[in-house]
């Protein structure tokens, strides 16, 4: 599923795992959904029923990465996420919110736990959202962007500030992290199956054995 | 996805149900009832997913069984590459969780699944099935055609054995218990077994490697319940081959972590670290309302107490009193978690399997089941494997009783051995709509887990829960 897809020598089409991370209303669906739909909805309520969305960026003629963006489905509200949510991701945008000083705490917190669970060689992008409510009103910014560069500089992060609510910077975060990952080899999101790996989904042989037909 | 929204006053609005305790029971419902629309509440007093059945990281387990402050030696101590199940069972290929999750993508999304490679039965120095083979770990025929071509046996015994396993390959449920001239409501396995004439240690066999019974009180029930078993494994042995079994990747924790995300996807709210304080009643008995305890979202280190309405609860047993909602099985299982730095004896160097001591083998009532998984299932680094020794305890030193297991493993390089635990079961009485599941069993697999799962959705819900119809992509 995860395996670049060559459709000639030339051209790469590879998938990668996104997942998101940060404290609760930093803005972290409504990235996405810019991303993804180019919408913004200041009220807008949770996407039920969607396990991932995806999106596509062409980095040059011949390279095409495919973004599968994990959402956290709220479960990061009472501080309740799975490891499974992030072990297999390729990468993580964590998000803060320039105009509350705690966010970036969180943050940090969370880029410490994906450097310690996550896959080891994840890419990650600190993201630092709500630039247009400091662009409209400097005082509310309570972050400083030198400061932020300087931590996600320190960590090994890419660095950026967004506004999911007017655009500014989003497709550039996440082609950003495109150009970071390796295209040029799989990325696989699970890792590579093993000899027994089990497709959970095959018709299974001898289903009169069970009792039951395809389960498909 | 909730911005701006306040998560106390979203609480604060209540819920169809509040499921206490994030086993594979309590979650694969709470993901059902998600997915079919109800407004579900799940909360742990722990802070990991899984209850009894978590898979927990190396340094978890060090706390968990040396005390607070204990953490593992150089070696053991990279987190990122242990998830060592509390539990251990194993997946019967054809079994109905496995049906359950092919209804549901978005939970395979989230797990992958690898083959157990063996299904073994120890033997000791005297006669028994596998009189040819010596004393040591042997590989249980993966099919019946192998069991019957085996030259483990002798050539009588073969055809007859042959003649029986083509009866259970015949037989089908869903025409009623007459068959071949026998009534399997009525008959004994004991009586079957005499009509075709099978010998102990055949018996012994079909009973516990086959049927996977842990005693041998199944002699004495109607046959429909074993010969329905021995299908269920030889199904699930045609399905990919080499032994029933199948595992998730990065361990059993993950299956209730995924169905809580099924859950979460489909609106489920989540809260792990949160206590459960107390029940409210309406006056009519029935539950109104739970009182929970849990560290304010919006403020660190600050604690709420909040009275969360609900007309429901779903509570693993843990959460509920004896007396009133649960009873002991009156069995006990004591397990030990072993770390290894070689594969186990006998087993051809084998990444995985699960290894059956019949109980006629160690003079016990009760089989001592090893499960042993490895780095090819994401459970441990490369170098190791990690086997749990597991028994119904029969006596009043628990820990000696598995050291038949402890001697088919040795050198070991760590033990940790868990207090022995009772299994808890559910009073019928759910007038108050607190539904309480049972503990996890002390069988292989999770069979008996889905048939609580569908207990307690009828019970619940008042009809049959449609397993071909959870699909959610084809109810919308």
């Amino acid at each position: 599923m995860a395996q670049p897809r060559a459709s000639s020598a030339n051209t790469r089409f590879a998938q990668f795992k996104l997942v998101l991370l940060g404290e609760s209303a930093v803005g972290k669906s409504s990235l996405v959904l810019r991303f993804v739909k180019d919408q913004f909805d200041d009220y807008r309520e949770s996407t039920i029923g969607a396990a991932f969305l995806t999106q596509t960026i062409a980095l040059d003629e011949n390279t095409t990465v495919k973004f599968e963006i994990w959402d956290t489905a709220g479960q990061e509200r009472y501080k309740s996420l799975a490891p499974m949510y992030y072990r297999n991701a390729n990468c993580a945008v964590v998000v803060y919110d320039i105009t509350q000083a705690a966010s970036l705490d969180k943050a940090k917190a969370w880029v410490k736990e994906l450097q310690r669970q996550a896959n080891e060689s994840i890419v990650i992008a600190l993201a630092g959202n709500k630039l247009d409510l400091a662009t409209a009103n400097p005082s509310k910014r309570a972050i400083e962007t030198a400061d932020a560069e300087a931590y996600a500089k320190e960590a090994g992060l890419l660095f950026l500030e967004t506004s999911a609510k007017t655009a500014e910077n989003v497709q550039e975060l996440f082609t950003a992290i495109a150009r970071k990952l390796p295209t040029d080899q799989a990325g696989p999101r699970r890792g590579a199956p093993g000899i027994r790996g089990v497709d959970m989904n095959r018709t299974p042989q001898t289903a009169n054995l069970n009792g039951q037909g395809c389960a498909c | 996805m909730d911005d701006g929204q306040d998560p106390i006053k979203d609480l604060e609005k209540g819920f169809d149900v509040v499921v206490m305790g994030t086993g594979l029971t309590e979650t694969i419902l709470s993901g059902v009832m998600s997915v079919q629309g109800k407004r579900v509440l799940h909360i742990d007093s722990n802070s990991y997913y899984g209850g009894e059945g978590a898979s927990l990281k190396m340094s978890q387990i060090y706390e968990k069984f040396r005390g607070d402050g204990s953490k593992p030696p150089a070696g053991l101590d990279k987190d990122r590459d242990w998830n060592i199940d509390l539990i251990p069972k194993f997946l019967m290929a054809g079994g109905e969780l496995a049906r359950i999750l092919r209804q549901l993508k978005q939970v395979q999304d989230n797990v992958q699944f690898q083959q157990i490679a063996g299904s073994y039965v120890f033997r000791g120095s005297g006669g028994g099935f596998f009189g040819l083979g010596g004393s040591g770990v042997h590989k249980v025929p993966s099919t019946a055609l192998e069991a019957a071509k085996s030259n483990l046996i002798g050539i009588m015994e073969k055809g007859r054995l042959k003649s029986f396993l083509e009866s259970v390959a015949a037989y089908d449920d869903a025409k009623g218990p007459q068959h071949q001239g026998m009534n399997l409501e009525k008959d004994s396995m004991k009586s079957v077994y005499d009509k075709f004439s099978l010998e102990e240690p055949t018996r012994d066999f079909v009973g516990h490697a086959m049927a996977l019974y842990s005693d041998d009180s199944y002699l004495e029930l109607p046959a429909r319940q074993t010969f329905n078993k021995i299908k269920l494994y030889a199904g699930s042995v045609a399905m990919y081959g080499k032994s029933p079994y199948i595992y998730p990747l990065y361990g059993l924790g993950e299956l209730p972590s995924a169905f809580t995300r099924l859950s979460a996807v489909h609106g489920g709210t989540y809260m792990l670290n949160t206590e459960v304080l107390d029940f409210e009643h309406a006056d009519d008995g029935k539950v109104s309302g739970v009182k929970i305890k849990f560290e304010n979202p919006r403020k660190d280190g600050e604690y709420v107490d909040l009275v969360v309405k609900t007309g429901r609860v779903l509570a693993s047993p843990n959460y509920v009193a004896e007396g009133k909602k649960k009873k002991r099985t009156g069995q006990q299982v004591v397990r030990a978690i072993c770390v290894l730095n070689h594969p186990v004896k006998g087993t051809d160097n084998s990444d995985s399997g699960q290894i059956i001591i019949p109980q006629s083998e160690a003079n016990r009532k009760n089989d001592i089941y090893i499960a042993v998984i490895s780095s090819a299932h994401n459970v441990c680094p490369k170098g190791y494997w990690i086997a749990i020794v597991s028994t119904i305890v029969e006596t009043q030193n628990p820990q000696h009783e598995l050291k038949a297991g402890f001697e088919l493993l040795e050198p070991i390089e760590e033990t940790f051995l868990a207090k022995p635990f009772d299994l808890w079961e559910q009073l019928d009485d759910a007038s108050d709509n607190v539904f309480v599941s049972k503990s996890l069993d002390a069988s292989s697999h999770l069979e008996t887990c889905t048939d609580d799962v569908k207990h307690l959705y009828k019970i619940m819900e008042g009809k049959d829960l449609d397993i071909d119809g959870l699909n959610p992509d084809r109810a919308e």
